[in-house]
C-alpha cells in the first residue's frame, strides 16, 4: 500500500481561511454591516464629544484609539461566535467532520478570517480618525511594534473566546443578540465610550480589569495618543506589561475553554 | 484486512424515549453496494450516522474498515467519502471552488475537472452554489464525497431531487466505483435505484430490519404474483379459484388472470386445469414480483422476513 501523506493542519487551515474570506467578501450584507457599525459609532461619538479635553488631546482621537478595541472585539469575538454557531447549524461542521479536516485546522481557518477582518476594520477606523478627526499616526517603530503585538493578542484572545461562547448559542439567528450583550456591557465598563476612564466608579474599573477589553482599549490609546495622555488612565500610566500579561492569560483561558466546550454538531451527535 | 468494509452488530439508536434503530445487524462486503431501503423514519439515516461516526449508538458495535468510527475517527476519515442529504456547502463559493477545496483535504485527490465532467457539472464550475438547482447541488455533494478517492462511500439518498438523466449518470458513476473496488453503502427511497444498483438490499421498517438479501433473492422469495393465460373463452373461473389461493378473473373473452402468490405447484395446477377442460392455451405470461411489491408488502403489514 502506498503511503499517502495528508495535508497538515496549517495547510488545511490556510485553505479554509481562504474560502472563509472569499465567502465573507462575497456576502455583501455581512461585509457592509461588520465594517459600517463600529465606524458609525466612532463618527457619532467623535462628533458629539469631539472637543479638546484640556490636555491637548482631542476627545475624538481618544475615541478613535478606543474604538479600535471595540472594532476588534466586534469582528473577532462576535463574528467568530456567530460564524461558528451558523457553521454548526447549517451543517458545515458536520460535513467537515466527515473529512480529514481537524479541529485545529478549522480554528486556524476561522482565526485567519477574523484576523483579516480585524485588520480591515482597524484600517477603516484609522481612516475615519485620520481623515475626519485629524488624528496623527505614530511615526516611531516602537509604537507600531506595540500595535502589532496588541493586535495579535487581541484577535487571538477574542477569537478563541468567540469559539467558546458559541457553545452558549442554541440557534444561529440569536447569535448576534446573545454575543453582543457581553460586548456592549464590556465596552461601557471598560471605558471605551467614556473619556476619560476615571469618570467611571472604581468598582467598575476593577471589574473591567478582569476582562480583556479595558486592556485592549488602553493599549491602543498608548499607541495613538501622546505619552502625556497616560495620566488620564486609571493607573496614571499605560501599563503595557500588565496589558500583555492579561491578554496572554485570556488567550490561554480562551484556548482551554475552546477545548472544553467545542462541539462539532448539536442534537446529540458526536 | 477485514472481509467486510462495514460490520454492524445489534446497533441501537435512541432519541430520548424513542428507539430509532433497534438491534440492527448488517454487513457490507468490500467492493459491493448495499442499499438501505425504508420509509421516512425507518432509521436509515440514524444507522448511517452511526457508521459515519456522527452518532454514538446506545447499544451494539460498529466496525468500519476494521476501525471504530468514533475512537478511530482521524484514521478513518481520509479513507471515507460521505455524502450528506443537505447543508454544509458554502453558498457564495462556486462549484469549482468548493470541489477544489474538498480535494485539497486529501492526500491523493481525483482530478477535479474530470469529476466535474463525469457528473455533468463542468458548465457550472463558475456558478455559485446558491444559484445551482437542487439536482446540481446534489451532484456537487456527490462529487465532494468522491473527490478524496475513498475506499468506502456513504451516500444518503444520493439521487434525491435529480432529474432522470442526472440520476442515470449518478448510477453509472456509482457502478464504476464498485468496478474500482470501492464499497458503497447508500440509503434510498427509490426501489428501482436499489434494484438496479445494489448487490445487497436491507429493508428497514420502524427501526428494525424487515428483510435482507440480494434484489433477486428478495423478489424470488416472493415468487410469481400474476399469471395471464389466453385460452378458449367462457371457462368456469370460480372452479379454478376454488382450487387455488388466488383470484381468478376472465378480463376479456378468453383472457384469464390468476393473481396471488403462485407456487410452482399452483402454476402446474393452473395449466393442468386448462388441459383437463381441453382448452387450447395460446399464450402464458407471468409477472415476477418486483422489489417494490416486496417492499410495500413488508412495510404495509409491518411483517418481518429474514
Amino acid at each position: 500500500m502506498s503511503v499517502d501523506i495528508l495535508p497538515g493542519p496549517v495547510r488545511l487551515g490556510l485553505r479554509r481561511g481562504g474560502i472563509e474570506i472569499l465567502q465573507f467578501v462575497r456576502d455583501r450584507t455581512a461585509l457592509v454591516f461588520t465594517f459600517f457599525f463600529p465606524a458609525l459609532l466612532l463618527l457619532l461619538f467623535g462628533s458629539i464629544f469631539g472637543g479638546d479635553d484640556g490636555d491637548g488631546v482631542g476627545a475624538a482621537r481618544v475615541f478613535t484609539a478606543s474604538m479600535i478595541a471595540y472594532g476588534l472585539v466586534s469582528t473577532s469575538f462576535v463574528t467568530m461566535g456567530a460564524g461558528l454557531a451558523m457553521d454548526r447549524e447549517d451543517g458545515t461542521l458536520k460535513r467537515l467532520r466527515g473529512t480529514p479536516v481537524t479541529a485545529p485546522a478549522y480554528f486556524l481557518g476561522k482565526l485567519l478570517l477574523v484576523a483579516v477582518l480585524s485588520a480591515a476594520e482597524v484600517l477603516v477606523l484609522l481612516a475615519c480618525g485620520v481623515l475626519v478627526f485629524g488624528m496623527p499616526l505614530p511615526a516611531d517603530a516602537g509604537s507600531w511594534l506595540t500595535f502589532g503585538w496588541l493586535f495579535v493578542l487581541s484577535v487571538v484572545a477574542c477569537g478563541l473566546l468567540g469559539i467558546a461562547a458559541s457553545a452558549l448559542v442554541r440557534h444561529a439567528r440569536t447569535a448576534g443578540a446573545i454575543l453582543n450583550v457581553p460586548v456592549v456591557a464590556l465596552q461601557f465598563l471598560s471605558g471605551v465610550f467614556i473619556n476619560p476612564i476615571d469618570q467611571l466608579p472604581g468598582w467598575m474599573i476593577t471589574l473591567a480589569s478582569v476582562f480583556p477589553v479595558k486592556w485592549m482599549a488602553q493599549g491602543f490609546r498608548s499607541v495613538f495618543l501622546p505619552d502625556t495622555a497616560a495620566g488620564s488612565e486609571a493607573a496614571g500610566s499605560w501599563e503595557l506589561g500588565r496589558t500583555a500579561l492579561v491578554l496572554g492569560a485570556w488567550c490561554v483561558l480562551g484556548l482551554l475553554l475552546c477545548l472544553v466546550t467545542f462541539r462539532w454538531s448539536d442534537r446529540g451527535e458526536s | 484486512m477485514p472481509e467486510n468494509a462495514v460490520d454492524v452488530r445489534d446497533v441501537v439508536v435512541t432519541y430520548g424515549e424513542v428507539t430509532a434503530v433497534d438491534a440492527v445487524s448488517l454487513s457490507v462486503p468490500r467492493g459491493s453496494i448495499l442499499a438501505l431501503l425504508g420509509n421516512n423514519g425507518a432509521g436509515k439515516t440514524s444507522l448511517l450516522q452511526v457508521c459515519e461516526g456522527f452518532r454514538s449508538p446506545a447499544g451494539g458495535s460498529v466496525r468500519v474498515l476494521g476501525l471504530d468510527p468514533i475512537a478511530d475517527h482521524d484514521a478513518l476519515m481520509p479513507r471515507l467519502g460521505i455524502m450528506l442529504q443537505s447543508g454544509g456547502v458554502y453558498p457564495w463559493a462556486t462549484a469549482g471552488e468548493i470541489l477544489r477545496l474538498f480535494a485539497s483535504y486529501s492526500a491523493r485527490p481525483l482530478d477535479v475537472d474530470m469529476l466535474l465532467d463525469r457528473l455533468g457539472l463542468r458548465k457550472f464550475a463558475r456558478t455559485r452554489f446558491r444559484r445551482l438547482s437542487g439536482g446540481e447541488q446534489q451532484r456537487l455533494s456527490l462529487a465532494v464525497a468522491l473527490v478524496g478517492r475513498p475506499e468506502l462511500v456513504f451516500l444518503d439518498e444520493p439521487t434525491a431531487g435529480m432529474d432522470v438523466g442526472a440520476r442515470q449518470t449518478t448510477w453509472e458513476l456509482v457502478e464504476s466505483l464498485r468496478a474500482d473496488g470501492v464499497t458503497v453503502l447508500l440509503t434510498t427511497h427509490l426501489l428501482d435505484e436499489a434494484e438496479s444498483l445494489a448487490d445487497h438490499v436491507v429493508i428497514m421498517d420502524n427501526g428494525v430490519v424487515a428483510a435482507t438479501g440480494t434484489p433477486a433473492e428478495l423478489t424470488a422469495a416472493a415468487g410469481i404474483d400474476l399469471l395471464q393465460v389466453r385460452a378458449d373463452p367462457g371457462l368456469p373461473v370460480a372452479d379454478l379459484a376454488g382450487r387455488l389461493d388466488a383470484k381468478v378473473t376472465e378480463d376479456a373473452p378468453g383472457e384469464y388472470a390468476i393473481a396471488g402468490a403462485l407456487s410452482t405447484d399452483a402454476l402446474a395446477a393452473v395449466l393442468a386445469w386448462f388441459a383437463a377442460r381441453d382448452a387450447q392455451v395460446t399464450s402464458v405470461n407471468s409477472r415476477r414480483r418486483t422489489l417494490e411489491d416486496v417492499y410495500l408488502a413488508l412495510t404495509a403489514s409491518g411483517g418481518v422476513v429474514r
